[in-house]
């Protein structure tokens, strides 16, 4: 899988818009690992599938799922971004797609029926930076308890809460 | 419950012959010798519950292991169970999640219980004061005797279930008991240094940051 390669398949598939392919890694004596990064939500959903099912990619597994927070960082268009990290177990080969969006919409697809491991990260990057998974089956948090209203992996979230832990019940000798 | 002194039969209700005398001193004695047996038989059997939640019940692994054996002061027999333990560890850390578990634990054990608080994070939450950890368990439920350290090491912890073994003993010795160096730690993590003793507040301290907004 070449770079060439996967630019001429999202050219065909997407056209020249909406898309961009960026290096993450370019080691001498290494196979390069490619990153598609995406802008237009209408199209994850469809990228995925066809990463999956077109035998020239076959992309059957999601190796990972998280969300960024890139607030007040150098050179960001947009604050929030999901990377997805795929392999594929015929051809050993990997790849990485980044979708960004910004606020004040949080929704992307869910991408769960593509991959059901991603049930469980979804939910994950929900809990921790409220970004909402549009199709996802289940979308509850799943780290920080249920009565938890907060988002506690943005940037702009502080570290010693915004009075979460204050609000507990106290028990006393007297409670039995 | 110790024998009075000072009684005398005036205490006694109504004027008394000297027989009921003799029958009330006699039913002191048997109190308090009864109550003497209990704590005798609580101090020595002490049933702990570990609810070990980081690296501190490594710890607590090894003072009941051969080497420290927590059985030389009766608490040997480790339990599960609520329901069954006299003596609470917490050792480790608490998240915001884990506190209602721990209070519900807590409120199943029957009285009399006690609970040790062990290490820095289950006393203070330690390097881990967070939005997730719990500040403290203090804050939130009794505590009885509190272990520093990080974590504490196997006597520390043998020390506790002395001290818990003395409270049991004199109930009334928390009361009695000097705070270490008088210094008050207010809610917001600062140090009023109107507490701090003269040594202490000439020289420059650290002061802890406070809510990082």
């Amino acid at each position: 899988m070449t770079e060439d390669q996967v630019r001429q398949f999202l050219t065909t598939q997407f056209g020249p818009e909406g898309w961009e392919l960026a290096l993450l890694l370019d080691n001498p004596g290494s196979p390069k690992q490619l990153c598609i990064v995406l802008r237009d939500r209408e199209k994850l959903l469809d990228l995925m599938y066809l990463l999956r099912n077109d035998p020239q990619w076959r992309f059957d597994q999601l190796i990972d799922l998280a969300g960024v927070d890139y607030l007040n960082y150098p050179d960001a268009q947009e604050r929030f971004g999901v990377v997805y990290s795929l392999l594929s177990h015929e051809s050993g080969q990997r790849l990485w797609i980044k979708m960004m969006f910004d606020e004040p919409d949080l929704r992307i697809p869910s991408v769960a029926e593509v991959w059901p491991a991603a049930g469980w990260m979804e939910r994950e990057v929900y809990d921790l930076l409220g970004i909402v998974f549009e199709g996802h089956k289940d979308l509850r948090r799943i780290v920080c308890p249920e009565w938890f209203t907060a988002h506690p992996l943005r940037k702009d979230y502080p570290l010693r809460g915004m009075g979460e832990r204050e609000s507990l019940p106290v028990v006393t000798r007297e409670d039995a | 419950m110790a024998l009075d002194p000072n009684f005398t039969q005036s205490q006694c209700p109504g004027t008394a012959p000297e027989g009921q005398i003799v029958v009330g001193r006699f039913d002191r004695i048997a109190a308090w010798a009864r109550q003497h047996t209990v704590n005798w038989a609580r101090r020595n059997s002490l049933w702990p519950l570990p609810f070990a939640t980081a690296c501190c019940g490594i710890e607590l692994m090894a003072t009941a292991a051969s080497r420290y054996d927590i059985a030389r002061f009766g608490a040997e027999v480790l339990r599960f169970s609520p329901r069954q333990a006299d003596v609470l560890f917490v050792a480790g850390r608490v998240v915001v999640k884990m506190m209602p578990v721990l209070q519900r634990i807590y409120l199943q054990m029957a009285e009399p219980r006690w609970v040790i608080s062990m290490g820095a994070c289950a006393s203070t939450s330690g390097v881990f004061n967070t939005y997730a950890v719990v500040p403290g368990i203090d804050r939130y439920m009794p505590v009885d005797v509190y272990i520093p350290g990080c974590p504490p090491r196997p006597e520390a912890l043998l020390e506790a279930i002395m001290a818990i073994q003395r409270l049991i003993d004199d109930p009334d010795l928390a009361k009695k008991v000097r705070r270490p160096l008088g210094l008050v730690i207010e809610r917001d993590e600062k140090i009023d240094s109107n507490d701090l003793p003269a040594a202490l507040s000439n020289k420059p301290h650290h002061q802890p940051e406070s809510n990082i907004s």
